[in-house]
C-alpha cells in the first residue's frame, strides 16, 4: 500500500478548546479502496476530529491532504466539494419529499426560467441508486422508506459528488442484521471504486468483519494504527483504554438490603427483549451499552412512559403494573432523565418550583400552595446537595448543568423514593461537578436507596456501580459484579459478542 | 442584581409605560383635535373606559391561563353569543313564569352553565383526541356560531328585565357593576395562577410539557379545567353585558377571540405557552380600550382605529422579541 498516494491523509492535527486539548497531534491516512476503522471511547476525540474533517472546526495545527493536495476546509460545503463526504448517524432528510429531491436538495438541476428539470433529476438519481442496488426509485417518498433505506438515500446523496473519502459515523446503530448486510455490500462497492472509507464504530464484530486497518484515539491523542488481520479484540481494547484510569473503582462496601425492584423477562416490541435483573436497597446497579442498546427504554418502561409487551415488574416482591409517570411516582420510582433540559426541568420556572413540582399537590394549605413549606424543602436540599444558586427565585434555565442536575435529583430525593433511576447522570456537566454527582450517587446508595445508573461512559459506570448490566441491541449480554468486571470484558460484552465468548 | 432582572422588569413595566404614553398623547392631542369640550382624562370618561373594557377583559383573563397552558381558544366569541341567548331567552320561558324576579339567578345560572359545558366540550376533545387546540376551537368556533343561527335565524333575541338592567347599570363606590366583575375576575384568576397547584401546573405544562409529565402531572385534566374556566368567563362576560343591553344579535361576539388574544399578547403572554401574567393582561386590555377610545376622541373612525391597533401589536411583539434576545445575551455573559 505504501507506494500509492493515500485518499486522505492527516498530519499532526491539533485542536484546543479553552482548557482542553481535544486533539493532540493526530496523524493517519486512508488508502483508496481501504476501509479504515476509527475507534476510541466516548470523549476520545472522534467527533472533534470529524468536525475538523468536515470543515466545522479549523485545526490549530497540522495539515489535511486530499490525494496529494493540501486541503483547507472552512465549511461543510467546501469539504464536500473536495470529495470528503459524511454519512451521519442521525439522518437529516425531508420526509415529505421524494428520494430524488432529497438527494439533490439545494442543487436541483434546472431548465430555463428556473424551472426544475424533473427528467434529468430522475435520470441522475436512478443512475446513483442503480450503483447502490436498492429496491426503491427516485420518486419514492422518503418518509415511506425504512430507516435502512433512508440511510441509503444519505449515502446516495454523498455520491452525487466524486467522493475521495467517505466517513461513516456509527452507521449500523439503528439497522437490523439483514439491513447491515446491505450496508456492508454498499461499502464493498465503494471500496471497489477506489474510495477511501473511514468507519467509526464501537462494534468490534463489525470492525473485524469489514475493515482493513484500525486507528485508535484516546484522550485526544493518536494511539497508533494496526492492521485488522494482525490484531485481535483484546489488543484493540488495550489501545483504547491504555493506562489504568485515574478514577478509583467504587470501594465503599456496605450492607445491601432487600430487593427493591425486580424485573422478569421484560420485553418491549423491538426495543428490548427478555430483560431480567434486580436491584437491592443500598445498591447501585449500572447499565452499560451503546446508544440504542435499549437502556433508556427500560428506564422509561419502569417510569410508566412505555408499556411493556411482556414480562413482570416486581416492587418489594409485589407484581406491579405501571401505566403512567404519576403511577410510578406514587409507587416510589423516580427518573432523572437523560435529556435534562428537555425532560427533567421546566427551565422557565424558578428553582424552588422545579424542586417541588411532583409534590406540590401535597403541599397545600386549603386551596393555595404552602410556599413556606416549599421554601423549606428547597433550602434543605440546596444545603444537602450543595446547589449553588443565588436563591430559589433564580430560573432553573439560568443554572449551570451540574446545578440543574442537582435540582432534578433533589426533586426526587425530597419525595423519598424507593428506586432512583439516573439516566446519563453527568451528560454535559463539567468535570468538577461530575465527581460531585458520582459521590452523591454513592452516598445515596449508602443511605439505603436502590439506585439504577445508566451511562455510556465507562469510567463513570465502573466508578459508581456495585454491579453492571452490559446490554447489546436490546438484550442483556451479561451482568458483572464490581469485583470481576474489567474494561475489556465490558467492551466486548457491549460490542455484540455472544455471552459464551465473553465468559 | 440577578441576571435577567432588568429585562424582565422592562417587559413587566412595558405595558404600563405604554398606557401612560397613550394617556399623555391623547390628552395633549385631544386639546387640539377633539370636538368634545371635555378633556380625555375626565373622571367619568375613565370610569366608562373600565366598564367598556369588561367584556373583552373578563374573557382575556381566561385566555391568559389557556395560553400559559400552551393552548388557545378561538371559540370564545361564539360561546359568548350562545350564553347571551340562553340568558335572555330563558328569562321568558313559561316554566319560570311563577318565579317573578327569581328567574334572574336561574337565567344567569343556565347561561354560565352553557358556557362551562361548551368549554368542557372543547377541553375534552383536545384532551382525548390530542388534536391541536387551535384546530379544535377553530372548528367549535364555526360550530357554536352555527348553533346561534339555528336558534333564532337572523333575528335578534331580545328581552329587557328592568330589575336586571338596574343591577347592571348600578354604580358602587363609583365603579360600574361590570367593572367590579372585571376586577373580581382578575383577582380570582390571579390567585388561581399564582397561588394554587392548578396554576403552578398550568405554567409547568406550558413551559415544558414532557418535564411536567415526568413530574407525574396529568396534563389532560388541567387543560380541560382551563377550557371550562374560559367557557365560564366567556359566559360571565355575556351575562354582565346583556343583562344591561337586553338584546343579542346572532353576529354578536364575532372577532372577540381576536381582540382577546390581542390584549393577552400585548400583555406579554407567549403564544408558545409557559409565560404570562394576569396583571399584564389587565394592562393589555386597558391599553387596547384606551387606544380605541383615544383615537375616537381625536376624531379617528373605526377603520383607522383597527389599522393603528394592528400596527401597534406588531411593533410591540417586535420590541418584546428584541428584549428577549437582549435578556438571553445578558445570561450568556
Amino acid at each position: 500500500m505504501s507506494d500509492r498516494t493515500p485518499a486522505l491523509r492527516l498530519e499532526g492535527i491539533v485542536k484546543t478548546f479553552p482548557g482542553v486539548r481535544a486533539l493532540d497531534g493526530v496523524s493517519f491516512d486512508v488508502m483508496p479502496g481501504e476501509v479504515h476503522a476509527l475507534m476510541g471511547e466516548n470523549g476520545a476525540g472522534k467527533s472533534t476530529l470529524m468536525k475538523v474533517l468536515g470543515g466545522i472546526y479549523q485545526p490549530d495545527e497540522g495539515r489535511i491532504f486530499v490525494g496529494e493536495v493540501p486541503a483547507v476546509m472552512t465549511s461543510p460545503l467546501e469539504a464536500k466539494a473536495k470529495g470528503i463526504v459524511f454519512i451521519h448517524q442521525e439522518l437529516s432528510l425531508a420526509e415529505e419529499l421524494s428520494v430524488a429531491e432529497n438527494i439533490y436538495l439545494g442543487e436541483l438541476p434546472r431548465k430555463r426560467f428556473g424551472l426544475v428539470d424533473w427528467a434529468r433529476l430522475e435520470q441522475q438519481t436512478n443512475a446513483i441508486l442503480a450503483k447502490l442496488r436498492v429496491g426503491f426509485d427516485a420518486k419514492t417518498r422518503v418518509g415511506d422508506l425504512s430507516i435502512a433505506n433512508q440511510q441509503m438515500v444519505e449515502i446516495a446523496r454523498a455520491l452525487t459528488v466524486e467522493a475521495k473519502a467517505v466517513i461513516f459515523d456509527e452507521p449500523t446503530a439503528s439497522l437490523t442484521d439483514a439491513e447491515k448486510v446491505v450496508l456492508f455490500d454498499v461499502i464493498a462497492g465503494l471500496q471497489a471504486q477506489g474510495v477511501g472509507i473511514i468507519y467509526i464504530s464501537h462494534r468490534m464484530e463489525e470492525i473485524f468483519k469489514i475493515t482493513d486497518r484500525i486507528s485508535v484515539l484516546r484522550d485526544g491523542s493518536y494511539r497508533g494504527t494496526v492492521k485488522t488481520a494482525e490484531t485481535d479484540e483484546e489488543s484493540v481494547t488495550q489501545l483504547m483504554i491504555g493506562r489504568k484510569l485515574d478514577l478509583s473503582r467504587n470501594e465503599i462496601h456496605h450492607a445491601l438490603g432487600d430487593v427493591a425492584l425486580e424485573v422478569r423477562g421484560l420485553s418491549c416490541a423491538d426495543l428490548y427483549t427478555d430483560v431480567s435483573f434486580e436491584v437491592r436497597r443500598g445498591e447501585v446497579l449500572g447499565f452499560y451499552g451503546l446508544v440504542g442498546a435499549g437502556r433508556t427504554e427500560i428506564a422509561e418502561t419502569l417510569f410508566g412512559l412505555r408499556d411493556p409487551s411482556a414480562g413482570q415488574i416486581l416492587l418489594d416482591g409485589r407484581d406491579t403494573v405501571i401505566r403512567s409517570p404519576a403511577a410510578a411516582i406514587a409507587l416510589g420510582i423516580s427518573l432523572v432523565p437523560e435529556d435534562r433540559k428537555g425532560q427533567g426541568l421546566v427551565l422557565g420556572m424558578n428553582c424552588r418550583d422545579n424542586m417541588t413540582l411532583p409534590q406540590v399537590d401535597d403541599l397545600r394549605a386549603g386551596p393555595f400552595v404552602a410556599e413556606g413549606a416549599e421554601v423549606a424543602i428547597f433550602d434543605q436540599y440546596r444545603d444537602r446537595l450543595d446547589i449553588r444558586t443565588p436563591g430559589w427565585k433564580q430560573l432553573a434555565g439560568n443554572l449551570s448543568g451540574g446545578n440543574q442536575q442537582k435540582i432534578v435529583i433533589g426533586k426526587w430525593l425530597s419525595m423519598h423514593p424507593n428506586v432512583l433511576i439516573v439516566d446519563e447522570p453527568t451528560r454535559g456537566i463539567d468535570v468538577g461537578s461530575k465527581s460531585e454527582i458520582h459521590n452523591l450517587i454513592r452516598e445515596l446508595a449508602a443511605q439505603g436507596y436502590a439506585v439504577i445508573v445508566i451511562s455510556s461512559e465507562m469510567p463513570e459506570i465502573l466508578h459508581v456501580s456495585d454491579r453492571i448490566v452490559a446490554m447489546y441491541s436490546g438484550r442483556i449480554m451479561r451482568t458483572f459484579t464490581a469485583e470481576e468486571v474489567t474494561e475489556d470484558k465490558l467492551i466486548q460484552a457491549i460490542s455484540g459478542l455472544t455471552p459464551e465468548n465473553v465468559a | 442584581m440577578q441576571p435577567g432582572t432588568l429585562s424582565s422588569f422592562l417587559k413587566r413595566g412595558a405595558i404600563w409605560a405604554f398606557i401612560a404614553a397613550e394617556l399623555v398623547f391623547f390628552t395633549v392631542a385631544g386639546e387640539f383635535l377633539s370636538v368634545s369640550e371635555k378633556t380625555f382624562m375626565d373622571i367619568d370618561n375613565m370610569l366608562l373606559l373600565f366598564k367598556q373594557s369588561a367584556p373583552i377583559g373578563i374573557i382575556a383573563m381566561g385566555m391568559t391561563i389557556i395560553m400559559v397552558n400552551g393552548n388557545i381558544d378561538l371559540s370564545v366569541g361564539a360561546i359568548y353569543a350562545i350564553s347571551a341567548i340562553v340568558l335572555l331567552d330563558s328569562l321568558t320561558w313559561p316554566v319560570f313564569a311563577g318565579l317573578g324576579d327569581g328567574v334572574i339567578p336561574v337565567a344567569w345560572g343556565l347561561a354560565l352553565l352553557s358556557g362551562v359545558a361548551l368549554g368542557a366540550l372543547n377541553g375534552l376533545i383536545v384532551w382525548k383526541t390530542g388534536v391541536d387546540a387551535f384546530i379544535v376551537t377553530l372548528g367549535s368556533m364555526l360550530g357554536y356560531r352555527g348553533l346561534v343561527f339555528m336558534y333564532n335565524g337572523e333575528q335578534p333575541t331580545s328581552h329587557l328585565n328592568w330589575t336586571l338592567v338596574d343591577f347592571a347599570e348600578a354604580q358602587w363606590l363609583g365603579l360600574h357593576t361590570s367593572t367590579w366583575f372585571l376586577l373580581g375576575v382578575t383577582a380570582a384568576i390571579w390567585f388561581l395562577m399564582n397561588r394554587t397547584v392548578h396554576g403552578r401546573n398550568a405554567y409547568a405544562i406550558g413551559n415544558n410539557r414532557s418535564a411536567a409529565v415526568n413530574a407525574g402531572i396529568r396534563v389532560g385534566p388541567h387543560m380541560m379545567i382551563n377550557f371550562m374556566i374560559i367557557g365560564f368567563l366567556a359566559a360571565l362576560s355575556a351575562v354582565v353585558f346583556y343583562s344591561e343591553s337586553g338584546s343579542v344579535n346572532p353576529n354578536d361576539g364575532e372577532l372577540y377571540e381576536l381582540w382577546v388574544i390581542t390584549a393577552v399578547v400585548l400583555g406579554g403572554t407567549k403564544l408558545t405557552g409557559g409565560a404570562g401574567s394576569i396583571v399584564s393582561t389587565f394592562g393589555g386590555v386597558l391599553a387596547i380600550q384606551l387606544l380605541r377610545k383615544g383615537l375616537t376622541h381625536i376624531g379617528a373612525d373605526t377603520e383607522t382605529v383597527n389599522l393603528v391597533i394592528g400596527l401597534i401589536l406588531i411593533a410591540v411583539l417586535f420590541l418584546d422579541r428584541q428584549l428577549n434576545v437582549k435578556g438571553k445575551e445578558e445570561l450568556k455573559v
